[in-house]
């Protein structure tokens, strides 16, 4: 009975493919990372690469670690810590209100559409010495700047939420009698909040590129201050450092909104992965 | 006497009339149209598509208002000018095509949701919640998020949030249209379980024979264009139901009657 031996599958262990897309994904993003870490620190040593140029990982890292244990890195950091978080908050408060008033008023929002356009193409970092000469080398020109980054995508974001209120879940509130301002919090704010968090998370990168894109430009103070002040005295591994100090500090005010959406939103999609 | 055939009146509309005005003119979704729905029976909206049943019981849920003619709920008139009754609303319960639950919300505070709105403590809401899921079939899935639940069970929730405030009317508008064959038949079973437990005055919308036959004290036939009543036929068959009452002969005669009407 050839047939039949035929339909069983082999028994023992069987030798399954080795498949790349097994590894767990962050593993391959950590081995990526010290490859790409360890071609440089190679390259730097091999081809005896000028420090002023490009310094080695290795060395960026020492400084790193020297900065860190001064007073004045984080002293500047608060700053452009401060800075972004003023703008940011400042951006959120303008944003949501007068995007949750656009989606709600079609007529307003075609009047003003055209602006919002218009400012929105303006490359708003050419604006910033303006901005310095309006507000002044302290910190209130790198929160205006801060705030202004962020305020597109928060605003918009916040437009195409208050719009996006499915009309079942409106008709739903409608049989059942609620109150205008029942529906704006039973409906409309949980339903545009994901729209919001988005705007906010684009708009936090924003922030922070505001605020040391102003510090570059004026001021003596903050993050990008440090760098630019590095630059000009040629320390090149010290200006890694900085930035490497400032990537750290963007990643932070990144990961706590990214962590607020799954306090604030565990029902939504985006935020499905891990849970079953 | 007048006053005696309305007092048994669930909701009444008389002369009632709906326009939609588009780009393209008016269309007339609803021709002058009579229809009391009596109290405790189970009335179904049968019809093709465009005939205007939905038409018919969103004018009954004050989700649209008439062009002309009154609506009246419980012997109060619907809309007064531009302005609904609340009151009357209030004891109407609806059930839509999609389930509509809102997924931010867990399954039993969806259920809850018309409760809160009337300003019900957590307490007592929580415990309401866990009664209507065990009523409706769904005890256990009470923290669940609407969309780890599947089309029969998410249906199954809108008609325990519509229950919640124990509305004397419940409206529904072909609410297992969107489930495959097998589960609505569940769900009929489960429907006329539950109409009969709770002893509510039901309007049900559907374009399957099968489905308002085997659910209706009475068939309401509409045509379309424009939308009408063409005929009312009562539904004699004992309660509660079963699926097999379906291959009954007198079932297939109503069923077919039904068919012919459709078609011509």
């Amino acid at each position: 009975m050839a047939d039949d031996v035929a339909t069983h599958p082999p028994v023992g262990r069987q030798r399954r493919p080795f498949r790349l897309t097994r590894i767990p994904a962050w593993i391959g993003s950590l081995a990526l990372l010290v490859l790409f870490l360890a071609g440089w620190e190679t390259y730097v040593r091999g081809f005896d690469v000028s420090k002023f140029l490009l310094p080695s990982p290795s060395e960026i890292l020492q400084a790193w670690m020297e900065i860190l244990g001064t007073a004045s890195l984080w002293q500047h950091t608060w700053i452009t810590a401060w800075e972004t978080i003023l703008g940011f908050v400042i951006a959120v408060i303008i944003g949501v209100g007068l995007g949750a008033v656009l989606g709600k008023v079609p007529w307003l929002e075609q009047v003003l559409n055209p602006f919002i356009v218009a400012t929105q193409v303006v490359p708003k970092v050419a604006l910033v010495p303006l901005f310095i000469v309006w507000f002044g080398f302290g910190m209130t020109s790198k929160v205006v700047i801060a705030a202004v980054l962020a305020f597109f995508p928060i605003l918009v974001n916040t437009i195409l939420g208050v719009k996006s209120v499915d009309r079942g879940h409106r008709e739903v509130l409608q049989s059942l009698n609620a109150s205008r301002w029942q529906s704006i919090t039973q409906l409309e704010f949980p339903s545009a909040l994901p729209y919001i968090l988005t705007g906010m998370e684009m708009g936090v990168v924003l922030s922070i590129i505001g605020a040391v894109v102003g510090e570059y430009l004026g001021g003596s103070q903050g993050l990008g201050n440090l760098a630019v002040r590095q630059m000009n005295s040629y320390n090149t591994t010290a200006l890694f450092a900085v930035i490497i100090h400032l990537s750290v500090l963007g990643f932070l005010f990144y990961a706590t909104l990214v962590g607020c959406r799954r306090f604030a939103i565990p029902w939504h999609e985006s935020v499905q992965v891990n849970r079953k | 006497m007048m006053v005696d055939a309305d007092a048994g009146c669930a909701i009444r509309i008389a002369g009632v009339e709906k326009q939609f005005e588009t780009p393209q003119g008016p269309i007339r979704a609803l021709t002058r149209t009579n229809f009391p729905v009596r109290k405790g029976e189970f009335a179904v909206l049968l019809g093709p598509s465009g005939c205007g049943k939905t038409t018919m019981l969103r004018l009954m849920a004050g989700l649209e208002r008439p062009t002309s003619g009154v609506v009246e709920v419980g012997g109060r008139p619907l809309w007064h000018d531009e302005r609904r009754d609340d009151g009357a609303v209030a004891n109407m319960g609806v059930v839509f095509q999609e389930a509509n639950l809102f997924p931010w919300l867990t399954i039993e505070d969806n259920i809850a949701l018309p409760l809160k709105l009337r300003g019900m403590t957590r307490k007592l809401r929580r415990e309401r919640a866990r009664e209507l899921c065990r009523l409706v079939g769904i005890a256990g899935f009470e923290a669940r998020w609407p969309r780890e639940l599947s089309g029969g069970m998410r249906q199954r929730a809108s008609i325990a949030r519509a229950l919640s405030y124990d509305p004397e009317i419940l409206l529904m508008d072909e609410p297992f249209g969107a489930l495959d064959a097998i589960t609505r038949d569940a769900m009929n079973l489960e429907l006329q379980r539950i109409w009969i437990a709770t002893s509510k005055t039901i309007v049900l919308v559907t374009h399957s024979i099968p489905e308002a036959v085997f659910l209706a004290d009475r068939v309401v036939l509409l045509s379309s264009r424009p939308g009408r009543i063409v005929e009312i036929i009562d539904v004699p068959f004992a309660r509660p139901r079963e699926t097999d009452v379906r291959g009954q002969p007198e079932f297939q005669e109503i069923a077919d009657h039904l068919r012919h009407r459709l078609e011509h």
